[in-house]
């Protein structure tokens, strides 16, 4: 029993973006509809719930207007599918898969559900190749790794969209050669504002990868359950391009907490009971449901890597959406509103943020052998720093022993030196090490034991 | 079971409900529409089923048909689970990967343990002779690590008219035949959500040793026993977690990833087969389980993973081993029966946790314990639960109910691992009650003076931090010689006896005499109170002499 090509008068209820149909039998859980209201507009929507009576869609498209008598549903007997291909890259979609570039739909010969599938955890190839980003800060002590999942923690009037776009233009897989053709970018824009997502696009153009590159943009003033559709159908092509056509992918989500707030808005109106702050109970595992595709799989070229952004409400880190998010991706990359006062780009909080994929990406053979004991001696010693910075503030510098005092100065240069830079500059990683060593040459070599001995005697010594 | 037992009325998520024209029994396997999804029924009410499905529901329609099994939800226990990677419905991963590739598709169903595989039978007793349930019947080498009694199951009892002569059998062989012609196998299911019987249950009479010091030493876990283990993110409980599966003094391992990060599953998965046992020279994938229900499987085979797990560890437990089963986590699994709660329409309690919660996990953590097991022989399964709390907060449901199961309760910290120190096990907020047999035990193995010199470096610990608060408000400074002396102390001592770097090859795994040995060392320095080269006192954890 199919209900393709079936189509049906009359709506029962209408709530926000949730329309209720009865008197239709063998509705699938999850197929794909088209709500045409009398203004002859043709809105997708997917079922949400089904039984004997009828069913619950949730419209992705604008329901003002709709009127329950005129309204006409359009069933397609299966699930939202998209087409990948070749012919995506260098596109731009709207948060459906529409084109918005003027361009004719791509004539992809292959047609996906947009759900993905779990990978096989047994055919998982666990990430390992370092992915430069070009920044320091993140190459030395967030280094990223392909088939990573790593988003970045940020609140509002922080620089995460020139950071995003720096990474963007700037990533590069050394290991990688003369296969560099080989890495794609796909974009994804939920709920953005319309110059954001401009800015996004031209930087992109500007940067090398053109013509590798898909965007999907849904922008702030599109229906919010459209973001729900958005990042899967972007996540569709990225499997396809990584897992079919061998492309290294990196995806970039923003604003997943526009995503949150849209899963909320659809869960309120379908009256379902909330877990924290009016956020459904199965945020998690929605969440998850878009970061667990990032990954690589045995066998296959390529590999999909995923940077969410996620701006905290009011700053907020515990709040769910980035709480979860941290739950289930590998790391995070926090950007701290202290660190931007201080003149500091890009202002990423070293003891914050974290990488859970490191240790195995870096040193020898892989970024370089000092990089391990680097970065542990770095985060032991910026600990150190926040610790005489939090004293200086209640007794003041002049009580500091010099040992602290000594630190107060190395916690300086580390963030000039070593934090920051220019939003042109692409550091390799070997000049990010370099520099790194130049900035723990302000600690006596004695405190340095983090650091493996045979290291210490090759770099400390200029 | 070609013919429909129904047809479905409704599906919403993981919940399908159908209108039944034969008879369901509660917590019977039915399959649903054309694909034949997996799914449990888990309410009747006339003649309409509600069933919990195991696997993606998309697609499904109502008037699709619905499929009796006539059988519970089973657990198959035999030769074959060690080494092996299941789902929460224990379908063998590796197998279905051959079959599926990459992606986990829907509605392939294969058994969990290889019906080919020949394992090499070895008969224990002869025909004539009186069996009751527990009795060893033969014995196979599952892996070259760890033999396996082949035992009547629970509720059997006979005489042996015949028994399987030694040589290669199948699992679904029959291997004895018993006077009132009951065939027994290798294979045996158990329901899992049921106890598995015991012939007594036993109070805890020794730690299980994990080889890290922290744990060890300060908040040591019972072999039997049970423990939680509550951080947020980025506090190390995965690193912790996969410590613990290497190097705690089990026979047998089970980790259950439950709704937690693929990549992590896949860590266990290349690992496993290439880390040695330091005990017994023998691979570590010789001697564990891998149940792998991650974040985006379906929620409700994650509610199911926890069970299938404490299944498995029961019944190697029965076979006379010390099995330690990991769970993480048990947050997920709780929001998993959240969700499911609510698609059945329940009323929510605690932050929409259902009504229930409490009992679960009291029902998942209760399975642990030492006990003499139905051959008269000694067993035990230690529960370890990883917990992820909201936001870190340990008031939140789940930690505050799990807390009154444990009996060892390690909380990890989240400044302790922003300065990198691991494992971040906070010394001011966990606990272990310590069961006297755990005491007896390090008194009688490692030193007499065990008790009195932890107990010390728990004082010692609760000096340093009340001097480090002063401190943060006067400046070092200003404290007097001997209370700098102790902050000086105890910054060596947490480099040189709490923090262990789980990627170092000497580090990683610390024997109980070494503890001490390291513990009393700084405790020595401490009564003398005078400074020593502290650098060298660190570097003693890497088996430098003091």
């Amino acid at each position: 029993m199919t209900t393709a090509g079936l189509e049906r008068r009359g709506l029962t209820e209408l709530r926000g973006s949730l329309a209720f149909i009865e008197g239709v039998e063998g509705v699938a859980f999850h197929e794909f509809v088209d709500l045409v209201g009398s203004d002859g507009e043709t809105r997708p929507a997917r079922v949400l719930s089904t039984t004997e009576r009828g069913a619950i869609v949730e419209v992705f498209g604008v329901t003002d207007g709709l009127k329950l008598e005129t309204s006409r549903v359009r069933f397609h007997g299966r699930p939202m599918r998209f087409g990948v291909g070749p012919e995506l890259l260098g596109r731009v979609f709207d948060g459906l898969g529409r084109p918005r570039d003027s361009l004719p739909p791509p004539a992809c010969a292959e047609r996906r559900a947009i759900g993905g599938s779990p990978i096989n955890p047994t055919r998982r190839a666990y990430p390992r190749d370092f992915l430069e980003t070009g920044i320091s800060a993140i190459d030395a002590l967030d280094s990223i790794v392909l088939g990573q999942k790593i988003p970045i923690f940020t609140e509002s009037g922080l620089a995460h969209d020139e950071l995003a776009m720096q990474i963007l233009r700037q990533a590069r897989v050394p290991s990688l050669g003369d296969a560099a053709e080989k890495f794609a970018v796909v974009f994804v824009a939920l709920g953005l504002p319309r110059d954001t997502a401009a800015r996004y696009l031209d930087a992109l153009q500007a940067s090398g990868s053109r013509g590798r590159v898909i965007a999907f943009l849904n922008l702030a003033d599109h229906p919010t359950a459209e973001r729900l559709i958005t990042p899967r159908l972007a996540l569709t092509a990225a499997e396809y391009l990584a897992f079919d056509a061998g492309y290294h992918v990196l995806v970039v989500l923003h604003d997943i907490t526009n995503y949150g707030e849209a899963l909320r808005e659809i869960s309120a109106a379908r009256g379902e009971v909330p877990s924290r702050k009016g956020y459904p109970g199965y945020l998690y595992s929605d969440l998850a449901s878009l970061f667990e595709r990032a990954g690589r799989i045995t066998g296959r070229a390529g590999s999909i890597t995923q940077i969410p952004i996620v701006t905290l409400p009011s700053g907020d880190l515990s709040h769910p959406i980035p709480d979860l998010t941290g739950y289930v991706t590998e790391g995070q990359i926090v950007l701290d509103r202290d660190i931007a006062r201080r003149g500091i780009y890009p202002p990423i909080a070293v003891l914050s943020s974290l990488s859970r994929l490191m240790s195995d990406g870096i040193g020898e053979g892989r970024t370089r052998d000092d990089h391990p004991d680097v970065a542990k001696q770095l985060y032991a010693a910026v600990a150190r720093v926040e610790r005489a910075r939090g004293l200086a503030s209640i007794i003041g510098v002049d009580e500091l022993t010099e040992s602290e005092r000594t630190y107060l100065r190395f916690g300086d240069r580390f963030e000039r030196e070593l934090v920051g830079q220019r939003g042109d500059e692409a550091r390799t990683i070997a000049q990010t090490l370099d520099r790194a060593w130049s900035v723990l040459r302000e600690l006596p070599r004695a405190d340095l034991t983090r650091v493996r001995h045979a290291v210490l005697e090759k770099y400390f010594t200029p | 079971m070609s013919d429909a037992a129904g047809r479905i009325t409704e599906i919403s998520g993981w919940v399908v409900r159908a209108r039944a024209t034969k008879p369901l029994a509660l917590r019977e396997v039915v399959l649903i529409g054309n694909e034949r999804l997996i799914g449990e029924v888990v309410g009747l009410e006339r003649d309409e089923a509600t069933i919990q499905v195991y696997e993606e529901t998309e697609g499904v329609a109502p008037g699709d048909p619905l499929y009796a099994t006539g059988q519970p939800l089973a657990i198959e226990l035999g030769p074959g689970l060690l080494g092996g990677v299941f789902d929460g419905v224990q379908r063998p991963l590796r197998s279905l990967a051959d079959a599926e590739g990459g992606f986990i598709g829907r509605g392939t169903r294969m058994p969990a343990l290889d019906r080919d595989a020949l394992w090499d039978f070895s008969p224990a007793i002869e025909p004539g002779q009186n069996v009751r349930e527990g009795d060893v019947l033969g014995r196979v080498m599952e892996t070259p690590a760890l033999a396996h009694p082949i035992v009547v199951p629970p509720g059997v009892s006979g005489t042996v008219q015949w028994i399987a002569a030694a040589g290669p059998r199948r699992v679904a062989d029959r291997v004895a035949l018993l006077d009132d012609g009951r065939e027994l196998t290798m294979l045996q299911t158990w329901r899992a959500r049921v106890r598995r019987p015991v012939r007594e249950s036993l109070v805890p009479d020794a730690p299980l040793i994990t080889g890290q010091r922290v744990l060890d030493t300060f908040f040591p876990l019972a072999r039997g026993g049970t423990a939680a283990m509550p951080g947020g993110f980025g506090t190390g409980k995965t690193v912790t977690q996969h410590q613990l599966c290497r190097w705690a003094e089990a026979d047998v391992i089970i980790f259950v990833g439950c709704g937690e990060r693929g990549n992590e599953i896949t860590q266990l998965v290349d690992e496993l087969p290439r880390l040695v046992d330091p005990r017994t020279q023998r691979l570590l994938a010789e001697r564990s389980i891998l149940i792998a229900n991650t974040s985006n499987m379906p929620v409700s085979a994650r509610e199911a993973s926890l069970f299938t797990g404490v299944t498995i560890g029961e019944y190697y437990r029965d076979l006379g081993y010390d099995v330690l089963l990991l769970a993480d986590s048990i947050s997920r699994w709780a929001e998993a029966l959240r969700e499911i709660s609510g698609r059945l329409g329940e009323m929510p309690a605690e932050e929409g946790y259902p009504p229930y919660l409490s009992s679960a996990l009291a029902a998942f953590f209760e399975r642990a314990g030492r006990v003499v097991t139905l051959s008269g022989g000694h067993g035990s399964l230690t529960i370890i639960g990883a917990i992820s709390p909201p936001a870190g907060d340990l008031t939140e449901p789940v930690t505050r109910h799990a807390g009154r199961f444990v009996r060892t309760f390690w909380t990890l910290d989240r400044q302790l691992a922003a300065a990198r120190v691991f494992p971040a096990v906070s010394t001011r907020s966990s606990y272990s009650e310590v069961p006297a047999g755990v005491r007896t035990w390090w008194s009688e193995r490692v030193s007499p003076q065990w008790t009195a010199t932890r107990d010390e470096a728990m004082k010692f610990l609760e000096e340093a931090s009340l001097i480090e608060e002063t401190a943060r408000l006067v400046g070092v400074d200003s404290l007097p010689e001997r209370e700098r002396f102790v902050l000086r102390l105890a910054d060596a001592f947490q480099e040189g006896f709490l923090q262990q770097n789980a990627y170092d090859a000497v580090d990683a795994c610390c024997a109980p005499a070494r503890q001490f040995e390291l513990l009393e060392t700084f405790m020595r320095v401490r009564r003398e109170g005078k400074d020593v080269d502290f650098s060298a006192l660190q570097r003693m954890k890497m088996g430098a002499a003091p």
